[in-house]
């Protein structure tokens, strides 16, 4: 009993089986619509997104509503690279990372001293100050017209980005990968064990002695490398940055599309994001005018009957 | 002569007009088995919160084996062996009674913010977890949720994170508050085997536990340290019964 014990909880990080579904799906869908690999690598960028939302929210408990501050700062450093002739994908994605990161480790050291409705204010002001600064400096960020004139070159100096969209399916796919791996490596570690233990009780993790506020620090800089990647992964597979990427907007629908899915269980994310991006391209096409209602119903329906997303749902099944 | 294990002079602390702590000179010496009773509102529990560093006395000094430790924060007087419970339980709830008591080992061998290896490969933590779980005979519900298990329970598993932290000053803040009188034997058991070198504070309002435990006791009332001796001279102190049947001192 004992070492059984013990055992099973030294197991808990090991691979399931499941855990390879969603890159399963990926390549099905791939086989089964080629005409919408676009969507689909908007998608792919998305979930990365999501997840990031996820490692501040669902992990950390940090309630933002600033996130596309990152997405877009990740959007507009590749975006203004590839228009200034600098369109080389990798470390395009990395200047991304980077520049979204640095945004999220400054703004976090002082919006992270606050929590609660505070700190939520601040997060939605950093984003909305970020947004204002892209409208001012339009000579560099083309402003409200957005980013033109984007050009992002072959992978590797080989894989051209083609018409119909297998380059930035893949591409997207292996980032978003990447990324999984590590942001699940995170999660498993003591420091991603840690956040679960500041989001479930922030004294007692006071009490045993963790310093909070930098591990707070650590995971808001973290995932906002991931939102800048996700950032400039639709920038350069879409050849566009408009301010949209930095509004309120964004950080709300990334939110939303994370809860359907469920919070803080890493894989909210890869449901949520589908299931929204999908629903929202079909609504649009069937009822151009009035889509945006159907979107809210589902919520609703959601909120009533799926309390802790579609994750959360199963979970309840399952027992 | 060594320090004692813990010291605080002339600490106060206000809250506007409210004072919850005026001027307490106090010591705990190491090895103590030590309580700090009075009635509702004299300030025990905000005691505990000046002395962990979870508030700023206005005015005074707090003394961790000697040093000074009134400008640290929580984190490293915890490091130094400063530990408390809590009146009310406060663990991780949906997490595993194993999984919370890791936690604390985790930060206390400074390996709580490593990013690479996967906690379960931490394997000398989780068994040393596992080895305080047992001691406190909740080997059973190791892998259990703490919201699942009876309050009792919980109430140990709260003792066992504490000495997961190795703790040289453990300021125990009514541990007993809130178990079924059937439960409170398995608590004072443990607080009774807890090892000897560590210097134990009780903060109670069950008189039964503190003359069982303590052999020596702090009377705190209004912010103000009443009397302080030996049980048997506080049971028998006019001041204390005064105290307790709810009627002033008079100055």
């Amino acid at each position: 009993m004992a070492e059984g014990a013990v055992d099973a909880f030294a197991r808990r990080h090991r691979y399931r089986l499941l855990e390879a579904l969603p890159w399963l799906a990926a390549i099905a869908a791939y086989i089964a619509f080629p005409s919408y690999l676009a969507l689909g690598a908007q998608i792919l960028a998305t979930i990365l997104f999501a997840l990031s939302a996820d490692l501040v929210l669902g992990y950390a408990g940090i309630v933002t509503l600033g996130h596309a501050a990152f997405f877009g700062t990740g959007a507009y450093t590749a975006g203004i690279l590839a228009a200034h002739s600098w369109g080389e994908p990798i470390t395009g994605l990395i200047a991304g990372g980077s520049a979204a990161a640095l945004i999220g480790l400054l703004s976090g050291l002082i919006v992270l001293r606050t929590t609660g409705l505070t700190l939520l204010m601040q997060t939605l002001v950093v984003a909305t100050m970020l947004a204002e600064a892209a409208n001012k400096a339009s000579f560099i960020t083309g402003g409200d017209d957005g980013l033109q004139g984007m050009e992002v070159w072959p992978i590797f100096g080989r894989l051209r980005f083609d018409l119909f969209g297998n380059t930035a399916y893949f591409y997207c796919l292996t980032v978003l990968f990447l990324c999984w791996l590590a942001a699940r490596r995170i999660v498993h570690s003591p420091f991603g064990r840690s956040l679960t233990g500041i989001r479930e009780n922030v004294r007692r993790m006071h009490a045993i002695g963790a310093p909070v506020t930098q591990r707070r620090l650590v995971i808001y800089t973290i995932a906002a490398g991931f939102a800048g990647i996700s950032g400039a992964l639709i920038a350069q597979t879409t050849q566009f940055v408009s301010l949209s990427f930095l509004s309120l907007e964004r950080s709300g629908t990334v939110l939303i599309m994370l809860i359907i899915g469920g919070i803080g269980r890493l894989y909210g994310a890869f449901i949520g994001v589908p299931l929204y991006m999908i629903a929202q391209d079909r609504f649009s096409t069937i009822d151009p005018v009035f889509w945006y209602f159907w979107i809210g119903l589902m919520m609703v329906l959601l909120v009533v009957f799926a309390r802790g997303g579609i994750l959360g749902l199963f979970e309840r099944l399952r027992r | 002569m060594s320090p004692p294990a813990l010291e605080t002079r002339g600490l106060r602390k206000s809250f506007g007009a409210l004072t919850v702590a005026n001027g307490i000179d106090f010591r705990l010496e190491r090895g103590a088995r030590h309580a700090l009773i009075g009635p509702n509102g004299a300030g025990k529990t905000s005691f505990v919160e000046l002395v962990t560093g979870a508030l700023r006395p206005n005015a005074g000094d707090i003394l961790l084996d000697g040093a000074e430790v009134t400008a640290l924060p929580q984190a490293p007087r915890v490091k130094r062996g400063l530990v408390r419970t809590f009146q009310i339980t406060a663990l991780f709830r949906r997490l595993s009674v194993l999984e919370n008591v890791t936690l604390a080992i985790c930060e206390r061998q400074g390996v709580g913010g490593g990013l690479f290896r996967p906690s379960g490969r931490y394997r000398a933590a989780i068994e040393e977890a596992f080895a305080l779980i047992e001691r406190l005979g909740l080997a059973d519900d190791a892998l259990r949720p703490v919201n699942t298990l009876a309050y009792g329970r919980q109430r140990l598993t709260e003792i066992a994170v504490s000495l997961g932290l190795a703790p040289k000053v453990l300021l125990l803040d009514e541990p007993a508050a809130g178990v079924p009188s059937s439960e409170t034997g398995t608590i004072i058991e443990v607080i009774e085997e807890l090892p000897p070198d560590i210097a134990l504070l009780i903060i109670e309002h069950d008189m039964d536990l503190v003359f069982r435990l303590a052999r020596h006791i702090t009377v705190l009332v209004q912010g103000s340290v009443l009397v302080e001796g030996p049980p048997e001279a506080i049971g028998a102190d006019p001041r204390v019964r005064q105290v307790y049947l709810g009627e002033r001192v008079p100055a």
